[in-house]
C-alpha cells in the first residue's frame, strides 16, 4: 500500500481522474487499476519481463510463419552446421535448424507453464482456504501432508513422480503439479488465518452465508493477489525443472523440439559444435528471467507488504 | 518456579520429536506406496524374461508378494528397522552400501559449493544493502537474478566448453584424472581429504582441478539466493535505532555493518545455510550427470533411468531424513543462538 500512496500524489496534479474520490465501485476499481499500471510501468526491469513473456506468446502463436524450416525435417548433408545466414543458429546432428527448433519449442515451454499453473493454482487455493478457514482436525492432516511434500526439494519429488508415471511431457507436466500445490495451499492458508476472525467475515456469517460462499465470495479473492505473485514467481521454476527433466532425458521425448532436451542431445557434439547447446540454453535462461522480472514487478502492484 | 520451566522444555522437545516422528512415518508410507503403483514388474526383473513359470512364483512368493498390501506394509517396515534396505538392481549390492560409497562424494562436492556460495554471496548480500538503490546493489540484483534464472546443467556444460575445452584450466569430468583413480587408500571417502593424508600432493591437485567447476556451478545457484537473504537481514537491521545510536556515538560505519548490524544476522544466516546445504542434493543430480561425478545424484538418476523402484524409494527417503533433520537442526541453532526465542 504504502509504495502506491507514495507514488500518487506526484501524478494526482497531472491525473483528474485519480484526483476524484470515487463515487462507484466501477471508479474506484479503475482507479486502483490505474495506479497499479503506473507503478509496474514504473519499474523498467518488470516491464522489460512482461515484453519478453508477450514475445514469447506471438513467437508460440505465430511459430510456423516465424520459423525459417521444418523443425523436424532431418537433412543429414547439413548436420552439425555453423550458424549461416541460411541457419541463424546452425544446425544439430540430423541437419534441423535449430533456430526453428527453438521457436517451436517456445510452444513446448508455455503448454508446460500454463497447464501447471492452472492445476496447481486452483488445486492449492482450494485445499489451502478450506483448511485454514475449517481449522481442526482438517488443517491438521492437511499441514502434515504439505510438510511431507515440502520436506523434500522439489526436482527430487518431481523425479519420483516422474519415475512412477514414466517419462514424457504430459507426465513431467503432472509430476510438477503434483510437487507444485502445497506451497500454494500453505501460502492460501495463512491468508486465511490472518482474515477468518476480521469482522467481515464475521458480518457475512451473520447474514446466513453458508461456509462454501464465505470461502468462494469473501476469502479467496483476498487470497488471490498473493497466490497469483507466488504462481508467476513459481513460472520461472516451473520452466527450469521442465527443462531439467527434458535434459536428464524423463521430460519431452525426441523428436520434441524441447528445449532441455536439446541442451542434451547437444551434450556429445558440444566441443566441436559449441552452438548445439548455447542457443537452447540462453532460451531457457532468458524466459525464466523474463518470469522472474514480471513476477517481481507484479508483487510490487499486488502484495506490497510481502516485498 | 524452576521445575516448571525444565517439565516444559522437556514436554516440548518431546512434541518436537512427536511431530518427526509422524512426519518420517509418513514418509515411509508414502515411499511405499508409491512402490506400490510404480508400473515395474519387480519379480521379473529379478529372474529374468527366460525364467520359467514356477521360478516366477517361487520368486513371487519369496517376495512376499502374494500377501496382502497391509502386510507387506508390515513387513516392509519390520524389515527397515532391521537395516534391511533391498539390493539394487544396478549393482546388485544392498542399496545402503551403494549409498554409503557414493555419499561422500557428494559431501564432498556440496561442501565445497556451499562454502563458495556462502563465502561470496555473504559478503555480497551485506554490499547490497549498505549500498541500496545505489549501482552496486542493482548490478548485484541482476547477478543474483541470473543465478535463480540460469538453468544448472547450462551453465554446467558451458564451463566445461570454456574452462575445459578451450583454456584447459579445469580437469574434465570425474573426481580425478582416470590413471589416478583408485591410487589412494579410502579413509574417509573425501578425496581431497584421503589425498592430503596419503601425502600424494599430485592425486590432491588433480581433484582440485576436476572438483573446482562444478563445486562453482553448483555454488552460483546458494550464492544467488544467500545473497538476496542477507541483503533483506541486513536492511532490516540497519534500518533499527541501534545503528542509528552507534552511528551518532561515532562508531565506525565498518564496525557498524559488521561488529553491529552483521552480529544480529548470524542466526537467522546460519539457518538459512543449514537450509541451503540441504538443497545442494537436488543441483546435484544434474551437476553429478554432467561431471561424471560418481556421487548420491547419478547414483540415483542411473537408478530412475533403469526404474529400480527399490533403490528409488530408499534414495527418496533419504533426502527427506536429511532435509527434515536439518530443518530441525537450524531450528535447535535457533534456540541456542538466539536467546529471544526461549521464554
Amino acid at each position: 500500500m504504502s509504495a502506491q500512496a507514495s507514488e500518487v500524489p506526484a501524478k494526482r496534479k497531472k491525473v483528474a481522474f485519480l484526483d476524484r474520490e470515487a463515487t462507484s465501485v466501477t471508479e474506484a476499481f479503475l482507479q486502483r487499476l490505474l495506479v497499479g499500471v503506473h507503478t509496474f510501468l514504473s519499474n523498467g526491469l518488470a516491464v522489460a519481463g512482461l515484453s519478453i513473456i508477450l514475445l514469447l506468446i506471438a513467437v508460440a502463436a505465430f511459430a510456423p510463419w516465424i520459423a525459417t524450416h521444418d523443425p523436424n525435417l532431418q537433412n543429414l548433408s547439413m548436420a552439425l552446421k555453423p550458424p549461416s545466414s541460411v541457419n541463424w543458429f546452425g544446425t544439430d546432428e540430423y541437419g534441423r535448424d535449430i533456430f526453428s527448433r527453438i521457436v517451436y519449442g517456445s510452444r513446448v515451454t508455455l503448454y508446460i507453464v500454463t497447464l501447471v499453473t492452472i492445476t496447481v493454482g486452483p488445486i492449492g487455493l482450494i485445499v489451502g482456504t478450506v483448511s485454514g478457514y475449517y481449522g481442526g482436525t482438517v488443517d491438521m492432516i492437511v499441514m502434515r501432508i504439505t510438510d511431507l511434500f515440502l520436506a523434500f526439494p522439489g526436482l527430487i519429488l518431481t523425479l519420483t513422480f516422474v519415475a512412477i508415471l514414466g517419462p514424457g511431457l504430459e507426465q513431467a507436466v503432472l509430476a510438477i503439479a503434483l510437487t507444485g500445490w502445497p506451497a500454494i495451499a500453505r501460502l492460501a492458508r495463512a491468508e486465511t488465518m490472518t482474515i477468518r476472525s476480521s469482522d467481515y467475515i464475521a458480518a457475512a456469517r451473520l447474514q446466513g452465508a453458508s461456509s462454501l460462499r464465505i470461502i468462494f465470495g469473501s476469502i479467496i479473492p483476498v487470497c488471490m493477489s498473493s497466490v497469483i505473485v507466488r504462481l508467476t514467481l513459481g513460472m520461472a521454476s516451473v520452466i527450469l525443472t521442465a527443462a531439467g527433466l527434458g535434459f536428464l532425458g524423463l521430460g519431452a521425448q525426441p523428436p520434441t523440439p524441447e528445449w532441455g532436451a536439446m541442451t542434451s542431445a547437444g551434450r556429445e557434439y558440444m566441443l566441436d559444435s559449441w552452438w548445439l547447446v548455447t542457443a537452447p540454453g540462453v532460451a531457457i535462461m532468458v524466459v525464466s528471467l523474463a518470469f522472474n522480472l514480471f513476477g517481481d514487478g507484479l508483487r510490487d502492484v499486488l502484495d506490497p507488504k510481502s516485498k | 518456579m524452576g521445575r516448571f520451566f525444565k517439565r516444559n522444555k522437556i514436554k516440548r522437545a518431546a512434541q518436537s520429536l512427536a511431530s518427526v516422528l509422524v512426519t518420517l512415518l509418513l514418509l515411509v508410507t508414502l515411499t511405499f506406496f508409491l512402490g506400490q503403483v510404480m508400473p515395474v514388474d519387480v519379480v521379473s526383473r529379478l529372474v529374468g524374461p527366460d525364467a520359467d513359470q514356477a521360478t516366477y512364483q517361487a520368486t513371487y512368493e519369496r517376495l512376499g508378494l502374494d500377501q496382502p498390501i497391509i502386510v507387506q506394509f508390515g513387513i516392509y517396515i519390520s524389515r527397515m528397522l532391521q537395516g534391511d534396505f533391498g539390493t539394487a538392481l544396478l549393482t546388485g549390492h544392498q542399496v545402503l552400501d551403494d549409498i554409503v560409497r557414493v555419499f561422500p562424494a557428494t559431501i564432498e562436492l556440496g561442501t565445497l559449493a556451499l562454502l563458495i556460495g556462502a563465502g561470496i554471496g555473504v559478503p555480497l548480500g551485506v554490499l547490497a544493502a549498505v549500498q541500496r538503490n545505489r549501482p552496486a546493489d542493482h548490478i548485484i540484483r541482476v547477478v543474483t537474478l541470473l543465478g535463480h534464472s540460469v538453468p544448472i546443467f547450462w551453465i554446467g556444460l558451458m564451463g566445461l566448453l570454456l574452462f575445459y575445452s578451450y583454456l584447459g584450466w579445469v580437469g574434465g569430468g570425474g573426481r580425478v584424472e582416470i590413471y589416478y583413480d583408485g591410487l589412494v587408500e579410502t579413509r574417509t571417502g573425501l578425496l581431497l581429504v584421503d589425498s592430503l593424508l596419503a601425502g600424494d600432493t599430485e592425486v590432491f591437485w588433480s581433484a582440485v582441478r576436476h572438483i573446482i567447476l562444478p563445486a562453482t556451478v553448483l555454488g552460483y545457484a546458494s550464492m544467488a539466493s544467500l545473497c538476496r537473504l542477507t541483503r533483506s537481514f541486513m536492511i532490516d537491521q540497519l534500518s533499527q535505532e541501534y545503528v542509528t545510536a552507534a552511528r551518532v556515538k561515532g562508531v565506525s560505519e565498518w564496525n557498524v555493518i559488521w561488529h553491529h548490524a552483521f552480529r544480529n544476522i548470524r542466526v537467522q544466516l546460519l539457518t538459512v545455510i543449514a537450509l541451503t546445504y540441504g538443497s545442494m542434493l537436488e543441483g546435484a543430480v544434474l551437476i553429478e550427470t554432467i561431471f561424471a561425478w560418481p556421487g548420491f545424484g547419478q547414483y540415483l538418476t542411473n537408478n530412475l533411468l533403469l526404474g529400480d523402484m527399490n533403490a528409488i524409494m530408499v534414495c527418496v527417503l533419504l533426502v527427506g531424513v536429511i532435509f527434515i533433520t536439518l530443518n530441525m537442526l537450524a531450528d535447535l541453532l535457533y534456540k541456542i543462538f538466539d536467546p529471544r526465542t526461549v521464554q
